[in-house]
């Protein structure tokens, strides 16, 4: 190990050529590689809990839970058991969610659209803000909002016209609530909006302006031009709104404060209603016994994460390979 | 047809205008000087302040950042160091759709996990919100270590530095300013989150009293003052709850919009 | 004069593409040797072989020896982050840490290395910035970012760095390609004068500056070594024909 002879210096015990030690290397991704398994071990904890807890459950009511209309944890008659049914609260987080995704989808589109190809650049940092900071209001913040300012306003200014010219419609009809299935799909669409338009604007954005100036070059209007970006960005987009499902599903807060916590199965978008996320948030910490009431709210629980990882992980495959399929059209 | 582009955005604007409008007004005539320092009278009371839960979400905030922060930022490590990996992948798939869970279910999980065991506590809020800030924070902090050039660290492994104190010295110090900025952000998120708060603090009118009690928060109390019938009383204090509440997180995404100004090419504001 | 570093057999890939073909050479002590060739040629794969760089691109693949003093820096369980600190390295573009001083910079080798008396920090920083022909010019603003400076002090900073641990060889991948000739020529100097204590190789597409800077030139092409002799006689009296064709810019 001939150590070199030509100058002194600081570091003369590494001078020779060593073998390899302890890596320093492999430690340190193992360490890093088992912090970021924090994933797996929440994930699979919350698949056992959840599971686990709901066992009673569904013991007890089986695949019924799943169709079933009643809530009652306290029967009137002690020798009839609590029953227990997630349909109504299924059917209020699907319909909260459709109706969000039909108010909000459209709106958040326009944004997208506007953002990345109408506004001016320098616009486009103060709109994102802005959206942004939509986002950033916290959801019981929008509940709060939602029972005090908005409820007055379309009980006085929106739903009785609505009702006036859709009234033939069945899902417009009945006693007008102010706390209702409507107001909670609208509360929902709003809070939608920054998910859905940052990402349309993103898949947008990514549309090489090669496809732009093609489309251009053979005189399209602006118009023509935006609808050529959003067929391309499509599955992008599939993939914003699957998002905003997501979100629209899980929230809780917001939902809760203005969605009327009656458990029924409506007909009307202006009666009150439930969602599965609202009644946990309603009733958990009351819900001490007897034990099968705990465990009924968990299979609610139980629901509504599977819902969730569906929604989320097939939106997630969806953007992933749009925006894999836009940079590889690109390349062409 | 543009300008329904240009509809859409005003649509979008007018309730965050409306939003902010009701609650500073609303919510400053709701305040005092005594607002901030007592106690949360029960519903229906007049005079008291709503001190404890600005305390109480400072604590759990405060205690979820100190379990969530490390984990979150080495996992972001992880990620952008060790990309080829095929845990990585899997890793960061299931890491954005823990991003987008629920956050009732993790207050769900707060629950079977702590409460169970030691009752409504303070641990048990700052596990569950430590459990939502970790995704968001590997995630941005993987993107901030992804956007150090090749060419930092090759300087560096030039001059016989091993990989992995590259990564946590030169990488790292690079990258600093979008990993804090991350942090900020998922701070700011957890600060306004409730339903895991409700299953897991429980809530409380009273000052901080131990990490395994239970304890205020101010988005807790908001939503207990908002279901009260004393419209009188309680209502104003939820709005003066709220306008502290959008207060803090305003504050903080303005500075973490006002720290990437460049990104966005706006950097002589 | 011994041959500081002997190369014996070198192949290298990326993946499953092999860049460089069984170079065998050796390269002499305290002068200046340059690689030149047209694109492509693997001359920056071969010197990234030389201080194990090439290793860390995922899929890259090295085999064959390489001798330093005498010992194979590819032998079984030789720590490649030793190597390094005996074999340093300057890049195309010039590549300060931008978030650290200029101190910081020409320190940098050592602090992350854990050396930390200042006194010993504060001779070295002196010295090599001196040896790099920058301590004049930077000397009253050692707290300035590293990123201040321009382009062609920012390469001498580099170099300082490099020269800070003391190194044996240096590497020099076309140090001066992304700098204007005035700050070109200020590098091209300071390589002569580094001679004195250290072995250079350096790869170059400019061939007039191969021509000016080095001692003994190698000419590669396609993953080969083609030639390889004295700059003089390279220059002036190829052996091969492709040497020749390469010199006179016929292709390249």
């Amino acid at each position: 190990m001939k150590a070199s002879k030509k100058h002194p210096n600081f570091l003369s015990k590494l001078r020779s050529i060593s073998k390899k030690e302890l890596s320093g290397d492999s430690t340190f991704k193992i360490i890093s590689m088992l912090v970021a398994c924090n994933v797996f071990v929440v994930l699979g904890l919350m698949f056992y809990e959840i599971i686990q807890n709901s066992l009673l459950s569904i013991q007890m009511y089986g695949a019924e839970f799943l169709l079933g209309t009643k809530w009652q944890p306290f029967p009137p008659n002690p020798n009839i058991l609590p029953s227990f049914g997630a349909l109504p609260l299924i059917w209020g987080t699907l319909v909260t969610s459709a109706i969000a995704l039909v108010l909000g989808v459209p709106v958040s589109l326009g944004i997208g659209l506007a953002l990345s190809e109408f506004a001016p650049k320098s616009f486009n940092y103060i709109i994102s803000f802005f959206i942004e900071l939509l986002a950033a209001i916290p959801s019981v913040i929008y509940g709060l909002w939602g029972i005090f300012v908005l409820i007055p306003f379309l009980q006085a200014n929106v739903y009785p016209y609505l009702q006036g010219a859709l009234g033939f419609l069945p899902i417009f009809q009945g006693t007008i609530r102010g706390p209702s299935i409507l107001t909670g799909g609208i509360v929902l669409a709003i809070m939608i909006i920054p998910t859905v338009s940052a990402i349309s604007r993103d898949v947008f954005a990514a549309v090489p302006n090669s496809q732009r100036e093609a489309i251009v070059a053979l005189g399209a209007t602006r118009w023509e031009k935006a609808r050529i970006v959003m067929s391309y960005g499509r599955s992008g987009v599939i993939g914003a709104i699957m998002l905003g499902l997501g979100r629209a599903m899980g929230e809780t807060m917001a939902i809760t404060m203005v969605i009327g916590n009656s458990f029924n199965l409506f007909g009307s978008l202006f009666e009150p209603g439930s969602t599965l996320a609202s009644i946990i948030a309603n009733e958990f910490t009351e819900a001490s016994s007897p034990p099968v009431y705990v465990s009924a709210l968990m299979e609610v629980g139980l629901i509504l994460f599977a819902l969730a990882i569906v929604v989320n992980a097939l939106a997630r495959l969806i953007i992933w390979r749009s925006t894999r399929k836009i940079k590889e059209a690109g390349m062409v | 047809m543009i300008s329904l582009a240009y509809l859409a955005l005003i649509a979008a604007l007018i309730p965050l205008a409306s939003i902010l409008v009701e609650t500073i007004f609303r919510g400053l005539s709701a305040m005092n000087f005594s607002f901030f320092l007592e106690e949360i009278p029960p519903l229906g009371e007049p005079g008291g302040g709503i001190g404890p839960a600005i305390q109480g979400t400072l604590i759990v905030v405060a205690l979820a950042s100190v379990m969530g922060v490390p984990i979150g930022v080495f996992s972001g490590i992880y990620l952008a160091e060790f990309r080829q990996a095929r845990i990585a992948s899997v890793a960061r798939f299931l890491n954005d759709v823990l991003t987008n869970m629920p956050s009732i279910v993790l207050g769900i999980l707060g629950w079977t996990l702590i409460v169970v065991a030691i009752g409504w506590s303070v641990i048990a809020g700052a596990v569950a919100l430590a459990i939502i800030m970790i995704p968001i924070i590997t995630r941005t902090t993987e993107e901030a270590i992804k956007l150090v050039p090749m060419t930092m660290r090759e300087a560096a492994i030039a001059l016989g530095v091993p990989r992995w104190k590259t990564t946590l010295t030169v990488v790292l110090s690079s990258a600093k300013k979008g990993i804090a900025t991350g942090i900020l952000l998922s701070v700011a998120r957890i600060s306004g989150e409730t339903a895991p708060l409700l299953l897991t603090i429980l809530g409380s009118r009273f000052w901080f009293s131990g990490f395994t009690q239970p304890t205020a928060a101010l988005s807790v109390a908001i939503f207990n003052f908002s279901q009260s019938p004393y419209r009188l009383i309680d209502w104003p204090r939820a709005w003066g709850a709220s306008l502290i509440l959008i207060f803090i997180i305003l504050v903080i995404n303005i500075i973490v919009r006002y720290a990437t100004r460049e990104k966005y090419g706006w950097a002589n504001i | 004069m011994s041959f500081k570093i002997e190369i014996e057999n070198l192949s290298a890939w990326f993946g499953s593409k092999q860049v460089l073909r069984d170079i065998t050479m050796k390269i002499k002590e305290n002068v200046v040797t340059a690689i030149i060739g047209p694109s492509g040629c693997g001359k920056t794969t071969l010197i990234r072989c030389l201080n194990r760089m090439h290793e860390l691109t995922p899929g890259s693949k090295a085999t064959g020896k390489v001798l330093l003093d005498g010992e194979d820096i590819y032998g079984e369980g030789v720590d490649p982050v030793t190597v390094r600190r005996r074999i340093g390295m300057v890049f195309q573009k010039p590549n300060p840490f931008p978030m650290m001083s200029i101190y910081d910079n020409a320190a940098a080798g050592l602090k992350l290395n854990g050396v930390t008396d200042k006194r010993r920090l504060n001779e070295v920083v002196e010295k090599s910035l001196r040896v790099a022909h920058l301590w004049d010019e930077v000397k009253a603003e050692l707290g300035k970012s590293g990123a201040s400076l321009s382009g062609g002090q920012q390469q001498r900073l580099c170099i300082a760095r490099a020269l800070a641990i003391e190194p044996e060889v240096i590497l020099m991948d076309e140090p001066t390609s992304a700098l204007d000739p005035t700050a070109a020529a200020k590098i091209e100097q300071l390589i002569r004068v580094l001679i004195t204590d250290y072995t250079v190789i350096i790869v170059t597409h400019n061939m007039q500056q191969a021509a000016r800077v080095s001692d003994f030139t190698a000419f590669l092409y396609l993953g080969e070594l083609v030639e390889y002799g004295s700059t003089k006689d390279i220059f002036e009296n190829p052996k091969s024909e492709l040497t020749e064709k390469y010199i006179t810019g016929e292709f390249g």
